[in-house]
């Protein structure tokens, strides 16, 4: 039989600790990354309530919120891919995950017609765009607005392309039952992804 | 068969995943790092030599500052010592085959060098004159290359980040029978220390730098106060990342010291657990000290208090460092070696500059020295005389390790004593000279400042010296310095316990420690892996 591990590891049990390890360090640094981000929009916050306000009330809090159902239900199809794969059912992992990607597509669908509809209001980062000609309040929010939805869509399309190339290796059967944590550790990531936006929809869509 | 010679092709090194390898191919690329801010340095120093205009504009004068600075802290002081002899030792120390993730290791390395190549590409495109912290607004409408610059050190962050899960990953998995977390040697924990630091802090750095980049290029107003942003929010955000990055670079020049001195004093270390408890003490505070970069910049009283305090504690956890390592001389034998020397150098250097960093700390003081030469002398002593004199102890002290060869004990202590008179002789002026009122980053400046600006151009000229007759003597014996023997400096530490330089595994079978790596009331015999 193949070897499971690769040989400066002592067996595969060290060699997937190693990986979740490193995996739960890697999500450390993310949340840094997206610490500073936060810590941004709460200092900009406190020092404009008004033009935040302004903003909130007219964020397309409908479109947010169904990419918020949209991400919770991913996370759970991605959940069941896990148990599946722990079971020992391949065939149905390799569609729960296949599953869980496509519904990352269908939230940046949903997140490009929000983009749409604001570039068309004339509302664009910096305060720059039509609407900020007959509307006073600061331009903040939109810059951050932009700027902490735009970074959170990437990680999600970083996400959809790791699920994919996963789902792939479990048909392929490069990923199996006794590799299954490698499934673990990119659903562990998307779960994070998904945690983000739990926080970014409140705090940039609920007035 | 050495780890040198098991496979010669150039393909072969390229695309290496032995860490060993890489620590060499990441000397080679620091090196070159290290040769080009000596440059920018060096033209500094001469351009100072008069008042006005010596031989560059203005304008040229400010890239060349910002350049010394990008290139010094990305690019040389930050992978230094953990991506040299960190990559080379740390496997090795805990007696490991390999890093836990060698293939993200060798990326890691060759994200290191793209960065390096659009930083360096973005000087050749007019280069940036905002000095290495990019402070907003100026940045966002600095006419010079800064969204290449910043792109470039933002790719540099993935490699530092990649680095640091690597580290810790191994310290965590990889460790051999009889290598407990308290019989590790001490220079594991410091890179272990350092490697927290790196993966919690770089991020915010990348994530501040890239909304600079925006700021310029988009003009998106993020920290422009015209439009609603905060300047100062951008100083918090970069300073929670550079002031932890001192720390990046002083944690394992102290790993250094911390393996120097035990063996050359033949002695272990006063107390083992008082280095790793304040190395991961010196990881955690230095989280919380960035707002003394800002005292001026408008801080309430309070905040610049607590400020000042949390400072003070790194002073704290230094001491218990320095006091440690001097009482392990205490009934040592000690040889009086190159690395050694190196070792006292990084003492008086660490000591002095660690002083001023204190009297810095408090804000009364400040006022009157922040922006001055004083802060530029206070962070070369500190930071840079640290990392620099660690990074020279180890290189002699693993040098024979990593390449199998002595080098000339006689030419090494030349250049310490270059290396001291040289450095002391550039930044002692600028002490006097930041206190006298010179501010720093300043093109021009009073005639009465020019003796102590000669002195110090005629330090740095020295300084240079030492380390091109360093460079000189290590090229000397990869040519035909002596061959070493496998534990040349009689050192228990596991790194010495196998052949010099080690085979590709690291260790011929997989090892078991039997003593702890600063047994040094054993004998040499029973110490073995």
């Amino acid at each position: 039989m193949r070897e499971l591990h690769a040989d400066h590891f002592e067996s595969l049990e060290v060699q997937a600790h190693a990986a979740r390890l490193g995996t739960w360090i890697f999500l450390c640094s993310e949340l840094l990354l997206f610490a500073g981000l936060f810590t941004l929009l709460a200092a900009s916050r406190a020092h404009d309530p008004r033009g935040f306000h302004e903003g909130m009330t007219h964020a397309a809090r409908t479109l947010g919120s169904i990419n918020t159902g949209v991400l919770l239900v991913s996370s759970t199809t991605a959940a069941l891919g896990v148990q599946a794969m722990r079971e020992n059912r391949p065939s149905r992992a390799f569609w729960l995950v296949l599953t869980t990607a496509t519904l990352g597509l269908v939230f940046l669908a949903i997140k490009i017609a929000e983009y749409a509809e604001h570039i068309d209001e004339g509302i664009l980062p910096g305060g720059h765009g039509a609407w900020f000609a007959s509307h006073a309040d600061a331009p903040l929010y939109w810059t951050l607005y932009y700027l902490m939805t735009g970074i959170h869509a990437i990680h999600v399309f970083v996400g959809m392309g790791l699920l994919v190339w996963t789902a792939v290796r479990v048909r392929a059967r490069l990923i199996v039952h006794e590799t299954s944590y490698k499934l673990d550790l990119v659903v562990l990531y998307w779960h994070l992804v998904d945690l983000i936006w739990i926080f970014l929809w409140p705090l940039l869509y609920l007035a | 068969m050495s780890y040198l010679t098991v496979d010669k092709t150039v393909r072969s090194w390229l695309l290496t995943t032995d860490h060993k390898r890489i620590g060499i191919l990441y000397l080679g690329a620091v090196l070159t790092m290290m040769a080009l801010g000596g440059l920018f340095a060096m033209l500094i120093r001469i351009e100072h030599l008069t008042p006005g205009p010596t031989i560059v504009s203005a304008y040229t004068y400010n890239r060349l500052f910002t350049l010394h600075g990008i290139t010094m802290v990305w690019l040389f002081m930050i992978p230094s010592i953990p991506t040299t002899f960190g990559n080379f030792l740390l496997p090795v120390m805990i007696g490991a085959k390999e890093v836990a993730f060698p293939r993200l290791n060798l990326a890691s390395f060759w994200i290191y060098v793209a960065g390096a190549l659009v930083t360096l590409g973005a000087m050749l495109a007019g280069g940036v004159d905002t000095g290495w912290t990019f402070y907003t607004p100026y940045s966002a409408s600095s006419p010079s290359a800064v969204v290449p610059t910043v792109i470039g050190i933002f790719i540099v962050g993935w490699s530092t980040i990649i680095t640091g899960i690597n580290f810790i990953v191994t310290v965590h998995t990889m460790r051999a029978r009889g290598v407990t977390w308290m019989r590790m040697p001490l220079f594991v924990w410091a890179i272990y220390g350092t490697s927290i630091i790196q993966v919690l802090a770089t991020p915010v750095l990348g994530m501040s730098l890239l909304l600079v980049g925006v700021d310029h290029y988009l003009q998106w107003g993020l920290f422009d106060p015209a439009r609603g942003g905060d300047p100062v929010l951008y100083q918090h955000l970069f300073w929670f990342y550079s002031h932890p990055a001192v720390y990046i670079m002083i944690l394992p020049a102290m790993g250094v010291i911390s393996e120097v001195i035990p063996t050359f004093a033949h002695k272990n270390p006063y107390s083992y657990r008082a280095i790793v408890y304040s190395t991961l003490g010196i990881a955690f505070v230095g989280f919380l000290t960035w707002g003394h970069h800002m005292f001026v910049a408008g801080m309430s009283r309070f905040d610049a208090g607590a400020f000042g305090i949390l400072s003070m504690m790194v002073a704290i956890f230094s001491a218990v460092k320095v006091f440690t390592w001097s009482l392990s001389f205490k009934q040592g034998a000690i040889v009086l070696k190159t690395p050694l020397l190196y070792a006292f150098l990084f003492l008086f250097l660490f000591i002095f500059g660690g002083m001023t960093g204190v009297a810095v700390a408090t804000m009364s003081l400040d006022v009157h020295w922040h922006d001055t030469y004083f802060v530029v002398a206070h962070f070369h002593f500190i930071m840079v005389g640290g990392t620099l004199t660690g990074f020279l102890a180890g290189l002699h002290y693993w040098f024979p390790k990593m390449f199998g060869r002595m080098y000339d004990e006689t030419i090494g202590v030349i250049s310490v004593i270059l290396v001291f008179v040289g450095f002391v002789g550039t930044f002692l002026p600028q002490f006097l000279l930041g206190n006298a009122g010179m501010p720093r980053r300043y093109y021009d400046y009073a005639p009465r400042f020019q003796p102590l600006h000669v002195a110090s151009t005629i330090g740095a000229l020295v300084l240079a010296s030492g380390l091109v007759l360093t460079l000189y003597n290590f090229v000397r014996a990869l040519r035909r310095g002596e061959h070493a023997p496998d534990n040349p400096w009689q050192s228990r530490s596991y790194e010495w316990l196998t052949a010099s330089p080690p085979p590709k595994e690291n260790f011929t079978k997989s090892p078991s420690f039997s003593l702890d790596p600063y047994a040094y009331d054993q004998p040499l015999e029973n110490a073995h892996a």
